[in-house]
């Protein structure tokens, strides 16, 4: 086989992938770092783009050079090899004009970093802390103050985003990049993120606010954006966290000062209702705790104990399981408490109210076959 | 890679299994690291094809997240400490004696008990993934506390596989070291010294300064795991953020570990090929100790957004890009080595090119994630994923299969197949391209890196990802074809193989007898 057929080949292969990938238009195609909404996501994009064409110019220069010379320079052509092989002014020259290169770049990266890392001042805090697999939003201060959520991915990826559900997930609104409760933002406002985490290793990360923080267990780390347009703003966990570490999306929904006022109320209201509700004696039937049941099993427990209740891997069935089946008592304790021994089933009794424990106990104890019996707020409240 | 010319010898080789696992010879046991470096890149390589599998398409298709978890953890191990790093030690136990002229490495017999160390440490690594729990699922960097608390049973089996490989690791650069200082023929000063064997030096002290680390930090793994410490556990008033500092005091200059005896093979190459003697020897000499020095002082700049002080961060940041200069001191010089040369274009000059011009591309992105306030953007992208297999498959792989054609003809006294060799090629640099290209395109978009599913806004990007490590993955079973092709026969090749080679291992026959320089050669 010539090396022109060799070629040839190549070529063809190559368009054909090519082909292959534009069956959307490319314009629509991201290609580059987005701009953002901040100043700091805005600095970020205009440094990214000045080192790149840095690169871009020296790789011209280099690859050039060396493209012309494996062209002029080959023995095929009769060229002959030259002696030379030191040169001190050359090689003072390519070390000294990189480093002043570097230290041209190094002034505006400082003066990014410096105000990226100024959590000074801030008008609003947000407490963020990370679970696997969702986000806690805490409202510190302002208006909002002591409104306290859970965002998980939202349940219409969820389903699609189970192994061969089946969807179509091209069909999925905003597929793993949608949650049920977005935080929210008012616009025009420093807001300050203490970040942290109650479990592994997480990373907030919202590109649009040019800035990504890790959320650790035992640090609480800062962070700060302040965004001027209202509008919603998607991003995703970055730092690997365990099974679902691609399955806890951000969204963040930064809205003009008086809309953000009337969503804090509201919230608070709702909150103030539900908390009320768990904490009355009332004794509540069936239907009402299996289907509150299940929307708490569906974002709380059902990444790990699945859907249909059968586990997977290192996380037990709890369909005909020992527990799920026997005295309320141990069900209870498990759940509230957590594991003893395995970290991985944490204490929910610290994230969920009596009620909504009391519901998703009594689904998973009259679920996929399973029978025995409901289990009240009250008897949640009894145990704690 | 050399069996064929064992029985022509007059005073060959023993025959048959003993004389592999009872060898002490240093052409034997490099025949050894070779071959096991390429069965573990198949292994990890085909670990990559579940995972590009899997991300052809958005949705859930083929693995389950925790099973995805632990295939991107075992690729980045299995390629890490069984593919590479093996590779160069193969390579230093081919080429170290025969370059200097000596004999032999200088701890035979050490050199025997590291190799076959690592047989049972991959076997164990690998056991894991058929575990109850599965296998590790933390990724390659096993952040604590997901790789302690979090983490499957197996990591115990994990953690002794790595303290085997890191013992296997420092054995082999202690025999490095020892060879070099010692065994030099006469006439050959420090500075005479071929610069893969002068890259090797300075990668053995790496080794055997970040090894120990490695271990050491493996071991606070294992106590926090079993015997109740809280180095890592924040609610045991330990740090989980002391792993990170440790394990990238490791980490770091590990990536340098995986490419300085890169830089050594194509500095053998390039001047051959170009019939010109390499440009500013020294200045290579001095670039690959700078950098091994600086890789020393950067390491948190794979930690800029875990919260640290800010002057921390900018210390990190400017001497991460300063990095930069030595590195491109070393293209600077190839490049100026092939000016006004006369240069033909055998394959290991293609592969040699192939680095010179993808290594720096890794490089060019390196330089961009060392601007701290931008990596807070490209930080766990695709981007970086992008970076590191710029750097670590067109850089220290590529060199490698640089390497093994460029000296195979001495290994074997056969010449490889041109054809074979040049589909190889080809196919390698174009799929190769296809798959990582894209990759900085998904990482500026926005897909973070260890995810098993995506939006349908990065699919196309994906796909062709996924097409390319395909095609990259098939196109090396031609090179295997090709090796065993070339060990069983093919033209004979001359003693000095490549009109433009110079060095001590080109002055022996070829193949290179079992023993070689018995009696130390002369260097002017
Ligand atoms: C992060 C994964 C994870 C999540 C989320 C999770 N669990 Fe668990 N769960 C486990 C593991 C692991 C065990 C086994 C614990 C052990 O071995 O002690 C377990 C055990 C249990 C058991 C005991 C089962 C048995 O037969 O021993 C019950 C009941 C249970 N979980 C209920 C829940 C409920 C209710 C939720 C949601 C509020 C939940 N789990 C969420 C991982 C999880
Ligand atoms: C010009 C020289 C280089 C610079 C400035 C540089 C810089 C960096 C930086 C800043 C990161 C962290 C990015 C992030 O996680 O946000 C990184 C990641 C990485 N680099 Fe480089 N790099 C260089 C060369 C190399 C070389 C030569 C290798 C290996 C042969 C290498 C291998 C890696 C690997 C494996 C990672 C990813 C580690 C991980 O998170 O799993 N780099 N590099
Ligand atoms: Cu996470
Ligand atoms: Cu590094």
């Amino acid at each position: 086989m010539s090396v022109r057929k060799l070629k040839q080949a190549a070529l063809v292969l190559f368009s054909s992938v090519l082909a292959m990938t534009s069956s959307h238009a490319w314009a629509d195609k991201v290609l580059n770092l987005r701009e953002g909404v901040t100043e700091v996501s805005r600095n970020a994009y205009s440094l990214h783009m000045i080192v790149l064409w840095i690169c871009v110019v020296i790789g011209v220069v280099v690859f050039g050079a060396m493209i012309y010379s494996m062209f002029a320079h080959r023995k095929s052509k009769g060229a002959v090899a030259a002696s030379f092989h030191e040169s001190h002014k050359v090689e003072i020259l390519w070390t000294v004009i990189p480093f002043i290169i570097l230290i041209a770049l190094a002034i505006p990266a400082t003066k990014n970093l410096l105000l990226l890392e100024d959590a000074s001042n801030a008008d609003v805090t947000v407490k963020v802390t990370g679970y696997q697999w969702k986000w806690n939003y805490e409202y510190m201060d302002g208006d909002a103050e002591g409104v306290k959520y859970f965002s998980a991915l939202d349940k219409a990826s969820n389903d699609a985003r189970q192994m061969n559900s089946g969807i179509d997930v091209s069909t999925v609104p905003n597929y793993l990049q949608n949650v049920d409760n977005a935080l929210v933002i008012p616009t025009g406002k420093k807001v300050r993120f203490l970040i942290t985490s109650n479990d592994v290793i997480h990373s907030w990360w919202v590109p649009d606010f040019g800035f990504k923080k890790d959320a650790l267990p035992g640090y609480i780390n800062e962070a700060w954006t302040r965004v001027e347009d209202a509008g919603t703003y998607r991003g995703k966990c970055a730092e690997l966290c365990g099974k679902d570490h691609g399955f806890m999306p951000i969204v963040v929904v930064a809205k003009e000062e008086g809309e953000y006022k009337k969503w804090a109320a509201a919230k608070k209201s709702a909150a103030a209702a539900e908390a009320a509700a768990a904490a009355s004696d009332k004794t509540w039937t069936k239907a009402e705790l299996m289907a509150k049941g299940a929307k708490v099993y569906g974002s709380s427990c059902a990444a790990c104990h699945q859907p249909n209740g059968e586990g997977t891997g290192p996380f037990p069935p709890l369909k005909g399981s020992a527990v799920a089946t026997g005295p309320a008592a141990g069900h209870i304790n498990i759940v509230v408490n957590g594991s003893k021994t395995n970290p991985l089933m944490a204490a929910y009794g610290a994230q969920l109210n009596d009620l909504d424990l009391a519901a998703v106990i009594t689904y998973e104890r009259n679920s996929w076959g399973n029978d025995a019996g409901i289990v009240q707020p009250k008897d949640v409240k009894a145990a704690r | 890679m050399s069996t064929a010319h064992a029985e022509h010898e007059h005073h060959g080789a023993p025959s048959g299994l003993s004389r592999w696992l009872f060898t002490t010879n240093h052409k034997d046991i490099g025949t050894l690291y070779l071959w096991f470096s390429f069965a573990m890149l198949l292994v990890g390589g085909s670990f990559a094809m579940v995972i590009r599998l899997e991300l052809l398409q958005p949705g859930m298709q083929w693995v389950d997240p925790n099973f995805f978890n632990s295939m991107t953890t075992m690729h980045g191990l299995i390629m890490v400490f069984g593919a590479i790093m093996p590779a160069f030690v193969g390579l230093a136990n081919w080429l170290i004696p025969m370059m200097i002229g000596a004999p032999d490495m200088a701890l035979p017999r050490m050199n025997n008990w590291s190799f076959w160390i690592l047989p049972f440490a991959g076997t164990m690594l690998l056991s894991t993934m058929f575990m109850d729990g599965g296998g590790p699922n933390f990724g390659w960097t096993f952040y604590a506390p997901l790789s302690t608390t979090y983490a499957p049973a197996s990591t115990d089996f994990f953690i002794f596989a790595v303290h085997m490989l890191g013992f296997s690791s420092i054995m082999g650069s202690i025999n490095v070291i020892a060879t070099i200082m010692n065994m030099r023929a006469p006439g050959m000063t420090l500075m005479k010294m071929p610069l893969f064997v002068w890259t090797w030096l300075i990668t053995a002290f790496l080794l055997i300064a970040v090894m120990p680390v490695l271990a050491g930090a493996v071991t606070m793994m294992l106590t926090d795991r079993n015997f109740g410490t809280s180095f890592f556990d924040a609610a045991g008033g330990g740090d989980p953020v002391l792993f990170q500092h440790v394990f990238w005091f490791f980490g770091h200059p590990e990536v340098y570990i995986m490419i300085l005896p890169a830089f050594g093979v194509v500095s053998q190459i390039i001047p051959t090929f170009a019939r010109k003697k390499l440009f500013g020897y020294s200045s290579m000499v001095y670039a690959t100790a700078s950098i091994a020095f600086l890789s020393f002082i950067v390491w948190a700049h794979h930690m800029f957004t875990v919260g640290m002080p800010v002057a921390g961060e900018l210390f990190f940041m400017y001497a991460t890009v300063l990095i930069a200069v030595p590195t491109g001191v070393k293209v600077f010089n190839w490049v100026a080595t092939m000016w006004q040369g006369s240069m033909t274009f055998e394959l290991p000059m293609k592969w040699a090119l192939a680095f010179v011009i993808l290594f720096t591309i890794g490089g060019f992105s390196g330089l961009m994630l060392g601007i701290a306030p931008v990596d807070f953007q490209y930080h766990d992208t695709y981007f970086v994923v992008a970076h590191f297999h710029y750097v670590l498959v067109t850089g220290a792989l590529f060199s490698i299969i640089a390497a093994v054609y460029y000296w195979l003809p001495k290994w074997t006294g056969h010449m490889y197949s041109e054809t074979l060799g040049n589909w190889h090629f080809w196919c390698s640099v174009i799929f190769v391209n296809i798959t990582f290209f894209p990759q900085h395109f998904l990482g500026l978009a926005g897909m973070p890196r260890r995810i098993p599913d995506y939006n349908a806004a990065f699919a196309d990007f994906n796909f062709m990802s996924s097409i390319g490590a395909f095609g990259f993955g098939l196109s090396q079973l031609l090179f295997l074809a090709l090796i065993i092709k070339c060990i069983k026969g093919g033209e004979k090749a001359t003693d000095e193989v490549w009109e433009g080679a110079e060095g001590l291992e080109w002055t022996i026959p070829s193949p290179a007898p079992y023993h070689t320089f018995a009696e130390a050669p002369e260097v002017k």
